[in-house]
């Protein structure tokens, strides 16, 4: 599943679209701590998180996340959010709690996953 | 040396939220140069935790990133306190952050042992009262 894939099922409002719409999604990955979320975030992760501010966007960036999907209602400030679109990183919003979300989108890429696998 | 590019970093101690300027456009340059993404994300890990690590405890410095053909060596210089035990600072969990870092997310001990885990050889010279120079190196 891509980034504009997930963007495109109404999961969450879409903050900032990022610069990369068809990046795969490989994992699912929760953490609101940066300290732990910079050194284990798998690369193009879809990141569950409350922590929102402007160095979220500077780990999700520079940890190689695929998307930031803020939960329980956390939301960039307007320079955050201001950032995350001229930073190409893609944000999104809801006001679920992180499991729901985190499970949500693991359903979805396991349902792909397992469609693919049917089709060989 | 002939291949060799080099480029310096002034870092700024004064705002958080500007940390990790210098690791994003490092990561943008490795990766238009057409290193593969798995250098570019170690680089871009281990720089930033030193870069926030600067800003946090140091006032900032200067961040030094030489780039050849076969690794990227990153020089991170301050002028901050040094480091009393790098032994313990090296320990995941130790930390000396203030609460308003740890507010933000930061500040759980991992930074030092995440540069160490992202790079093949990381080394620490601190001097106490004059400042801390890092050397990492990650192999492409």
């Amino acid at each position: 599943m891509t980034v504009k894939e997930l963007m495109d099922r109404n999961l969450a409002e879409v903050v900032s679209a990022g610069e990369d719409p068809d990046r795969e999604i490989t994992k699912v990955f929760c953490c609101d701590l940066l300290s732990i979320a910079m050194g284990r975030a798998p690369a193009g992760c879809a990141w569950v998180t409350v922590m929102a501010n402007m160095n979220t966007l500077a780990v999700a960036s520079l940890a190689d996340a695929a998307c930031i999907i803020l939960a329980e209602g956390a939301r960039l400030d307007e320079n955050a959010a201001e950032k995350a679109k001229t930073q190409g990183i893609a944000v999104l919003a809801s006001e679920q709690p992180v499991f729901d979300l985190a499970l949500a989108i693991y359903e979805l890429l396991k349902k792909e996953k397992q469609e693919k696998e049917g089709m060989v | 040396m002939e291949d060799a590019i080099v480029l310096s970093y002034a870092i700024s101690g004064e705002d958080f939220t500007r940390a990790g300027e210098a690791s994003s456009d490092v990561k943008k340059k490795l990766k238009q140069m057409g290193v593969s993404p798995e250098a570019v994300r170690k680089v871009a890990i281990a720089m930033y935790e030193g870069e926030i690590n600067m800003v946090i405890h140091a006032n900032g410095g200067e961040i030094t990133v030489t780039i050849t053909p076969e690794e990227i060596c990153m020089v991170l210089d301050d002028v901050g306190p040094g480091i009393p035990d790098v032994d313990l600072a090296m320990q995941a969990g130790y930390s000396t952050a203030p609460d308003e870092i740890r507010s933000l997310g930061f500040g759980a001990g991992m930074g030092l042992p995440n540069m160490k885990k992202y790079t093949d050889s990381m080394e620490i010279d601190t001097r106490i009262g004059e400042g801390t120079k890092i050397t990492m190196v990650v192999k492409i």
